[in-house]
């Protein structure tokens, strides 16, 4: 246990010697050998680079230099990641064998190691973290602790103004102050649909209860997203303060966080935040002397999308198959076991102490009118900067795709970003400079979702991609209303048979009038926005949608069955190989003459393509 | 307190209503009817299938009906071409992936999902595709399901768990793969279900029905070598007649007889003479009990689903239950015994049907218990449906038919055992007897009101000779769990409790002719049928069961005494603890 004046300590002993991992001028006389941990890397071995480095550091018997784990950098496409503090040295794709030299050259010598620097987009070699157009263009309020701090060191956290703003509240605020602050702030919730936090916080406050409970939405199940597992992974007492404030503003001691079993380390990582913070009797009852009681618990989700809906996870949490309920009534009147419940999500949450220190004003100055604040995105797909970015709400797609993302690889085209996941939809060329913000996005028929974004080139089909999305939610509909259990099911089918070349012109209709019945017809938000992505596609990209079931062909060739193999006259010198080993002599021509397909005959089996000489057939 | 009103309006037209109330009963007050599906009123409100969808002012996409309810100033559309679009589409699904075989099911003419396709004139399916595929499952002695005609409404699901507190069936997997199923896809003869049959007539479709055995009796009836004997349970009579248009609740006794001798049957016997019997040896136990401090409570063990019930769930209690067969059990010992002597037939060679309304009674008949000297007790079970469809079958106008009586030499009944088709019915027959037995007097206060009517649970004292009894009488599995837990936590301070596995009792039994969602939002089935009873009961001149001169009779020449030594080897029981699963 740890008394307030205790904590206050640390915080202030603390930070003079974390300093210089924030201020790079710093003439320290330490080093910090920070070394990503986060999913991403961890995967691609970084515990062992961690390891690493503190064996040889031990061995060499080197003094004022520590290694640290921490969370995600962002930029997941170069990991694993280590940055050397306080110069700010960033080491790209580093092997456990790297580490000796690491430390010989730059711990010992001094010297950088030039091998193993990264390299921005037009492969000048960069010398510190800021220097990275990866970062030039970002804002991390949400991120602000990843990379920064250790996750899993409460003192770090502290010393980063950690459980400062709960100190705030319990101490100078009223409940109401409270939410009046985030209401002014004007923060909409991170999960996709953009609701008011304020507002949500009000409406479940306003409900007396001898029970009230706040959840977090940690069931992050868009694929390709991984904003809220880097936030719990990096900074996870942040969602825990924050967590206490709510519970604080409208009245409730218990909560829940409400995590994928697929995110082990960042449940790990919450776990020992939660530990911590009952070990030094930030949570817990009477906290910091004023009364004020809450405990948290987590709970695993068994990997169904839907229980990211909130009342699915509602029931989850209690224990029952994780379907939706109907609402009215909302969850802030009744939620768990019938009581209020504040229900927001993992990035929402990591905003809150933020606000709370630096004030609404602060908050509402960054973003755009509507949309406040910053943006957590996972930037994936056929683009240079694959990773984690944060930008000021209002941030064009443009900057996201070619400044932050460094544009697309092998100079190929930009053909769409995804946006929403199965709920989202696409944004095609033309809405490059579309600013991102709730309003926008849902204007031109997709939405801002959770954070995933998807960027395509044009070797992509966007037949191919709707159905990828519908196959999605085919199998991740919990199955409760009909709509979404045997409409979004037969929606697939249609796009199936358009991609196998059994379509029909009408079927484009057929499907279209359909995704709109499922989008008024279904019981919760899934069933509601499952059909997105294929009407977002037709709307952008109907042509494509013919060409699959009038033309019988995939411009991509990504759909097998009706891609048209071709042979370029220009290319071609009628050597006749091709010819010789069609399986289905269905090339025509003779000596010398260049070559043509049969449509009728060509099984699409490839072998032409593979052994022509002169690369003329695709 | 005064009731709020809410006022709203519907299709333009004003509305105003209590608070609470759903859109769909709000409109059903100014004569517009929304369509509904899943909706069970009290037992299924889910709004899950989204038929009953309606368009609400100020509401992005549509809301089901049946479970918003009405708020101040709504302005609600039922019918705009939107609305009507999206509930053909929402049929149009679900049609596409039912088992389309009208022709041949078991429901066809009385199917909730072929009503809404009349209705909403489906002429060809938009959305064809894929549908799934499950096995049948018939193992079972009594329900057969077949899911490829389930629409997953689940208003079974919430049946067997809510309603019955069972939870046999519940739902597995996700979206399209979704269904209806038991612990580890088992057939229900392998789980915990109890055969009460609830979930049948609760399904709107043919994917849930009873385990005919129809043919079985036809072939029997053209076996000349075979004595095949019929009875007919009391609440059979009140309902068979819905299966011929005839209204909820006429009895059609006369009718009903004249029909199965028609059928071919050599006699047909009233199981209510069976009831007689229960009550008889059923009241001495009682009074045994009451006298030599036997266990108490004493419940009454007529419903096979409640016995079936009572050993998985709680075997240690098995002692309260009372050591009777069911009224035709009994009836089917004494057919072989009493009657086959006094005809002179090789009891070998009577084959004895059942008409109850009940399916749970296709597997009492089959457990080795109910059996005597080898033989069962009785020989087969149908229900008051599969009788209906035998008479169609045969093509007898039920309507037009002339009254006959049942056939002697047992062929006399009280109306004490014509109550025994409902909900405190036994309790009442066994007060009735056991008041004149203790007092030795022939009362005339004779109707135990307070036993009486649909509540699930009733608690009653009644003063017999000066000493106070007090009376439980439950109906629905889920009131029978909170008296069973009473009686195990020791919280029982009641003598003798009725439990009838089925909410309201036989009359509202799983083997009972199918009364749709939209009949049921409007009568009280129940008590439409149960008023039948007590009507037949107070007309009776007999009114008491040890009054019955056939039971007299029976008792003088053959059984001697209730509780003897042979009444006990033909008349009673026992128990044991049953698994719920079979792994």
């Amino acid at each position: 246990m740890k008394t307030l004046e205790e904590i206050q300590n640390i915080r202030i002993e603390k930070r003079k010697e974390l300093d210089l991992r924030v201020n790079t001028k710093l003439d320290a006389r330490e080093k910090h050998i920070l070394v990503c941990q986060g999913t991403g890397c961890t995967s691609s071995n970084s515990p062992e680079i961690l390891e690493n480095f503190k064996k040889i550091i031990k061995e060499k018997n080197i003094e004022n230099v520590r290694v640290i784990k921490t969370g995600c950098f962002g930029l997941c496409a170069k990991g694993p990641i280590v940055i050397i503090r306080p110069e700010d040295t960033f080491y790209a794709q580093v092997k456990p064998e790297d580490c000796e030299e690491i430390i010989n050259t730059h711990i010992i010598a001094g010297n950088r190691v030039e091998r193993l620097l990264c390299k921005d987009i037009d492969g000048t070699v960069v010398q510190s973290l800021d220097e990275l157009t990866f970062y030039k263009k970002q804002k991390r309020i949400a991120l602000k602790n990843c990379g920064v701090i250790d996750p899993e060191n409460i003192d770090e956290y502290i010393a980063f103004d950690g459980y400062k703003a709960l100190e705030k509240v319990l101490k100078e605020m009223t409940p109401d102050d409270v939410i009046n602050v985030i209401k002014k702030s004007g923060l909409r919730g991170r999960g996709g649909a953009g609701f008011p936090t304020g507002k949500k916080w009000e409406l479940t406050k306003i409900n007396e209860a001898d029970q009230k409970y706040v959840v977090c939405n940690a069931d992050e199940g868009d694929p390709g997203a991984f904003m809220d597992r880097s936030i719990l992974e990096g900074d996870p007492h942040s969602v825990l303060e924050s967590m206490m404030i709510a519970g604080f503003a409208i009245g409730a001691n218990k909560g829940y966080i409400y995590v994928r079993a697929e995110y082990p380390i960042a449940v790990k990582r919450f776990q020992i935040a939660i530990n911590q913070a009952k070990n030094y009797g930030i949570l817990g009852n009477n906290i910091f002397g004023t009364g004020f009681d809450f405990d948290v618990e987590i709970r695993l989700g068994a990997g169904a999308f839907v229980c990211g809906e909130e009342t699915a996870l509602l029931e989850s949490i209690e224990g029952k198959r994780g379907q939706p309920r109907i609402k009215p009534p909302y969850p802030a009147v009744q939620g768990l076991w019938g009581k209020p419940t504040l229900i927001n999500n993992v990035e929402t949450y990591a905003n809150i102490t933020r606000i709370i220190l630096n004030g609404a004003d602060w908050y509402s100055a960054i973003g755009t009118e509507k949309s406040k604040g910053t943006k957590v995105f996972a930037l994936g797909g056929n683009v240079n900067n694959i990773g984690l970015v944060e930008v000021p709400m209002g941030t064009t797609l443009r900057e996201i795709v070619y400044d932050i993302g460094g544009g697309i690889p092998n100079n190929r085209e930009f053909k769409a970003a995804q946006t929403g996941g199965p709920s989202g939809g696409c944004i095609p060329k033309e809405h490059l400079d579309t600013p991102i913000d709730y309003e926008s996005l849902k204007e031109i028929g997709s939405m801002m979702g959770s954070g995933g974004m998807i960027i395509m080139d044009d070797t992509k089909c966007m037949v191919n991609l709707a159905k990828f999305y519908l196959e999605f939610t085919v199998s991740e509909s919990c199955g409760k209303c009909t709509p979404c259990r045997v409409g979004t099911k037969r929606m697939l089918e249609i796009l199936e048979k358009l991609c196998n070349g059994k379509g029909e012109e009408e079927d484009i209709a057929k499907l279209e009038m359909l995704a709109q019945n499922i989008i008024k017809s279904s019981v919760c938000g899934l069933g509601q926005s499952a059909p997105n992505p294929v009407l977002s596609s037709l709307k952008y990209f109907k042509d494509e949608f013919i060409e699959h079931a009038v033309d019988k062909n995939c411009r991509t060739h990504e759909c097998k069955a009706i891609s048209k193999i071709t042979i370029e006259a220009e290319k071609c010198k009628g050597c006749g190989l091709c010819q010789k080993f069609c399986p289905v002599n269905a090339i025509e021509g003779k000596d010398r003459e260049k070559r043509v397909i049969n449509q009728e005959k060509c099984i699409r089996c490839g072998t032409c393509i593979v052994k022509c000489p002169f690369k003329a057939i695709s | 307190m005064e009731e709020k009103i809410i006022n709203l309006v519907i299709d333009d037209l004003n509305v105003h209503v209590p608070q609470g109330t759903t859109i769909l009963e709000a409109a059903r007050t100014v004569g517009i009817d929304i369509p509904t599906l899943c909706f069970l009123k009290e037992i299924n409100e889910v709004g899950d299938c989204r038929i009953c969808l309606v368009q609400i002012e100020g509401r992005r996409g549509f809301t089901a009906a049946c479970i918003q309810k009405v708020e101040e100033g709504m302005i609600v559309h039922t019918k705009t071409s939107e609305v009507m679009e999206a509930r053909k589409v929402v049929l149009d699904l679900i049609i596409s992936n039912h088992k389309v075989e009208c022709l041949s099911c078991v429901r066809s003419g009385n199917c909730e999902l072929q009503d809404l396709a009349k209705q909403f004139n489906m002429q060809d399916i938009m959305f064809e595709g894929e549908k799934i595929k499950h096995e049948i499952d018939n193992q079972s002695t009594s329900i057969v399901r077949d899911f490829d005609k389930c629409i997953l409404c689940r208003r079974c699901v919430s049946t067997c768990k809510k309603l019955q507190g069972v939870g046999a069936i519940d739902c597995i997997n996700r979206g399209f793969e979704s269904s209806v199923s038991t612990v580890d896809n088992k057939s229900l003869k392998d789980v915990n279900c109890t055969f009460c049959g609830q979930c049948i007539v609760n399904c709107p479709t043919g994917a849930l029905h009873e385990k005919e055995s129809i043919d079985e009796v036809w072939k029997k009836l053209k076996d000349e070598d075979s004595y095949v004997v019929v009875q007919t349970a009391p609440a059979v009579r009140t309902a068979l007649g819905e299966e011929f248009g005839l209204p909820i609740g006429t009895n059609v006794t006369g009718r009903m007889i004249t029909a199965l001798k028609r059928l071919g049957f050599y006699k047909v016997f009233d199981t209510n003479t069976g009831a007689d019997f229960t009550i008889m040896e059923e009241a001495n136990e009682f009074i045994e009990r009451i006298k030599n401090g036997g266990t108490l409570p004493m419940i009454t063990s007529c419903s096979p689903g409640w016995v079936k019930y009572i050993e998985m769930n709680y075997p240690e209690q098995l002692e309260h239950l009372s050591s009777c067969k069911s009224p035709h059990e009994m009836f089917g010992a004494l057919i072989k015994t009493y009657y086959a002597q006094k005809e002179g037939i090789n009891p070998n060679k009577i084959f004895v049907v059942s008409v109850m309304p009940c399916v749970a009674k296709k597997y009492e008949r089959q457990r080795t218990e109910m059996q005597n000297d080898g033989m069962y007790d009785v020989d087969c079970v149908i229900t008051t449906r599969e009788l209906a469809r035998m008479i169609k079958q045969a093509n007898i106008d039920f309507r037009l038919l002339e009254d006959s009586k049942f056939d002697n030499p047992m062929g006399v009944a009280t109306g004490a055992a014509a109550i025994f088709g409902t909900t405190g019915g036994v309790m009442e027959a066994a007060l009735r007897t056991a008041q004149d037995t203790l007092t030795n007097k022939d009362l005339k206060e004779i109707d135990f009101e307070d036993v009486r009517g649909g509540k699930g649970i009733k608690k009653a004292t009644v003063d017999i000779a000066g000493k106070k009894i007090k009376v439980v009488v439950a109906s629905g599995l889920k009131n029978a769990q909170i008296i069973m837990e009473e009686i195990k936590n020791g919280k029982a301070d009641y003598q003798f409790v009725e439990i009838m596995a089925c909410p309201g009792g036989c009359v509202m039994g799983g083997g009972q002719p199918i009364v749709n969602s939209k009949t049921r939002l409007e009568k009280d089935v129940r008590k439409l049928r149960a008023d039948c009873l007590y009507s037949i009961d107070e007309k009776s001149v007999i009114r008491k069961s040890h009054e019955n001169p056939v039971i007299k009779k029976i008792y003088e020449e053959f059984l001697e005494k209730p509780g003897s030594y042979r009444a006990h080897k033909l008349l009673h029981t026992k128990y044991e603890k049953k698994d719920k699963y079979n792994m």
